[in-house]
């Protein structure tokens, strides 16, 4: 015996065709939507990551300093400024600190480096408690400094590939006379630790001259501090900026809330053509098929059973397009991060879309709501359709 | 008005009006009209002379002007008044069965399933059993698991009256139910029609030009604008 959802099901078979574009519309409407969703979550994990890969959520540097090694390639190595050591103490006085560690930033110009000689940056590193915070960082050779004075260098994945150093290496320090052997070469971290060459900050205060001078000082805190109270603490001591991750964080998050609502407005756009298109399809058949309708009225359809026909094809078509969309979107997931690590103006390095089940039926869940509610409308109209309309409409009278 | 009990459809100065611009049409202009339980009628006249409209009042498709109709004793337009919307549809649907000129089969069904099609909005003990019936009893038992494009117009208005009879009607109405036939065609339609008020004790109201077909009913109705004569 047929059943309302059979009828509907044969009629969405009957125009192959544009039942089909309709779907493959309504999918990409759903991928763009499941990207969308995918990368809100994504990106906020990701970033989050990055942050937190950094190992310490605040650094203390001397005021003026620049603070990242990239800051100080662009002033031409130039533009230090160093803190006392002793400010390790009235840092780590404060209970709420967990951990710190010192570190040297230094660059002198190799003129053997590149065609015309450029700047090298060394970073120097307390090898007691660098390595606990910086986790993350795994050898693709040998290990950290055997001493935490010992002529040795650690280095960073693409230092060492510009430097064509491996493990054993001797390496000359521009600038001075002294040699380091290599012990360790690091993999890549997608940091800015990959450019750097680290050795032990006692070795590297006395080669250069700098002794009991730092340029920064990592600090991890307890869990629960409450960041903001305790920079404007830190700000007690004289001469110190304090670069906060998570003001960092702030601000690469507002400019990618730009880029998020451009790619949300994508998505509002793709999923009102998808409105249109499904509420297109189906107006279309119920116009078609006035007088089948018409006589499913006349031999006892109710206002409702039409109502439901209509619907039950406007869902079967969404439903449709959302599972094949889903499919796509995790299929294509890749694709969909590379597209979008193009338009945002900073881009942390795990994956950028994290589709997954739950999210894929979440926006299968929005993409029937649309469904449903863009079936509306077609299904109000042919439920309306009177018997005696759609009979004389093409019955040779008139 | 005769013994009205016996009276399955009862229409008293029955009217309907079409309004176009200034111009009133009176397409059924104040017929009074019993049908009893059991007549074969046939509805003639020329054309434009209102049958199609009659039958629509008849079976209830269409709303009157003004007038009494009243069928199977219950009041389903009395002055101004119309049966609500949903007790009009249950009343089609239990006691009417309707064929028209063009049969109207839903194209991706088939032949079974279009008969059986009334049945996806309510559910009846042995629809099965009456389809199979029919099937038989139209010529039609080794056709149900076609397609209405592989049938002949015969067969697919044969479908169409099956379908018609699935609800086991009271009243059979039938508009021009032979026009897209030729003549051996609609020949056995009409055999069909006889049968089945003669074997089964349907009720039939058509409407035809095929004057074999009209021939064959026990009553004859002619029509001249809009009203009896
Ligand atoms: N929807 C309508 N609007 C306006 N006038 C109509 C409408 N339907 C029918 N009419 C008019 O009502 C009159 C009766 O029409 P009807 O269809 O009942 O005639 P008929 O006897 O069935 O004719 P035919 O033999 O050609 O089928 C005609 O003059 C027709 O033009
Ligand atoms: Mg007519």
């Amino acid at each position: 015996m047929p059943s309302l959802f059979g009828v509907a099901w044969k009629n969405l078979l009957r125009k192959r065709l544009r039942s089909l574009l309709t779907i493959v519309g309504i999918a990409l409407s759903t991928w763009v939507l499941v990207s969308l969703l995918g990368f809100n979550q994504g990106y906020e994990n990701s970033l989050n990551k990055d942050i937190d890969n950094l190992g310490f959520q605040v650094l203390l540097t001397a005021k003026g300093c620049p603070y990242e090694a990239a800051t100080l390639m662009l002033k031409g190595g130039t533009g230090l400024k160093y803190m006392p050591e002793s400010i390790i103490d009235s840092v780590v006085a404060n209970p709420q600190v967990e951990r710190v560690t010192p570190m040297l930033m230094h660059a002198v110009f190799d003129p053997n480096k590149g065609e015309s000689g450029g700047i090298t940056a060394f970073l120097g590193i307390d090898p007691a408690t660098y390595p606990a915070m910086k986790t993350y960082l795994q050898f693709q050779q040998g290990s950290w400094f055997s001493r935490p004075e010992a002529l040795e260098a650690v280095f960073g994945y693409e230092s060492a590939e510009l430097e064509q150093r491996e493990v054993g290496d001797e390496y000359l320090l521009p600038e001075s006379d002294a040699v380091v052997t290599v012990v360790g070469v690091l993999k890549r971290s997608g940091t800015q630790d990959d450019g750097t060459i680290f050795l032990p900050i006692k070795a590297l205060q006395k080669i250069y001259g700098v002794e009991n001078l730092v340029t920064s000082i990592g600090i991890k805190v307890q869990k629960e501090t409450d960041l903001t109270a305790y920079e404007e603490e830190l700000y007690k001591l004289t001469d110190v900026q304090v670069v906060s991750m998570a003001q960092v964080k702030q601000t690469i998050s507002n400019l990618v809330a730009t880029a998020r609502v451009m790619v949300m407005s994508i998505a509002i756009i793709a999923i009102l053509i998808a409105m249109v298109g499904v509420m297109n399809t189906v107006l279309m058949s119920v116009l078609e098929r006035w007088q089948e309708i018409g006589i499913m009225k006349s031999m006892g359809a109710m206002t409702s059973h039409i109502f439901r026909l209509i619907w039950f094809e406007t869902i079967l078509l969404t439903f449709a397009g959302g599972v094949l969309g889903s499919v796509m979107s995790w299929i294509l997931a890749s694709t969909t991060d590379t597209l979008i690590r193009s338009v945002l103006p900073y881009s942390p390095t795990s994956s950028l879309v994290q589709v997954d089940i739950l999210l894929a039926l979440k926006a299968i869940g929005i993409i029937m709501a649309i469904g449903i509610v863009s079936g509306i409308y077609p299904a109000w109209k042919a439920a309306r359709i009177r018997p005696i309309e759609a009979i004389r409409s093409t019955d040779g009278e008139q | 008005m005769s013994n009205s009990a016996n009276h399955i459809i009862s229409v008293s100065d029955l009217k309907k009006i079409y309004i176009r611009g200034s111009e009133h049409i009176h397409a059924v202009d104040g017929i009074t009209l019993d049908v009893n339980q059991g007549d074969y009628t046939a509805f003639v006249g020329p054309s434009g002379s209102g049958k199609t409209t009659l039958l629509h009042l008849l079976g209830c498709l269409d709303n009157p002007s003004a007038g009494v109709l009243t069928v199977e004793g219950k009041a389903v337009y009395d002055k101004g008044k119309f049966m609500n919307e949903r007790e009009l549809t249950k009343l089609r649907r239990d006691l009417f069965g309707y064929v028209f000129q063009k049969f109207y089969l839903i194209p991706t069904l088939t032949v079974k399933e279009n008969i059986l099609l009334p049945f996806a909005f309510y559910r009846k003990a042995e629809a099965d059993k009456t389809a199979d019936r029919l099937a038989d009893l139209l010529g039609l038992s080794h056709r149900l698991s076609h397609l209405p494009k592989e049938l002949s117009g015969g067969e697919m208005q044969r479908v169409a009256i099956a379908r018609a009879l699935i609800n086991k009607p009271r009243i059979l109405l039938a508009d021009e139910p032979t026009g897209n036939l030729d003549s051996k065609r609609s020949e056995e339609i009409s055999d069909i029609f006889c049968k089945l008020n003669r074997e089964e004790g349907l009720t039939i109201i058509l409407v035809t030009h095929n004057h074999a077909l009209a021939e064959s009913a026990g009553k004859m109705v002619e029509l001249k604008d809009g009203k009896l004569i």
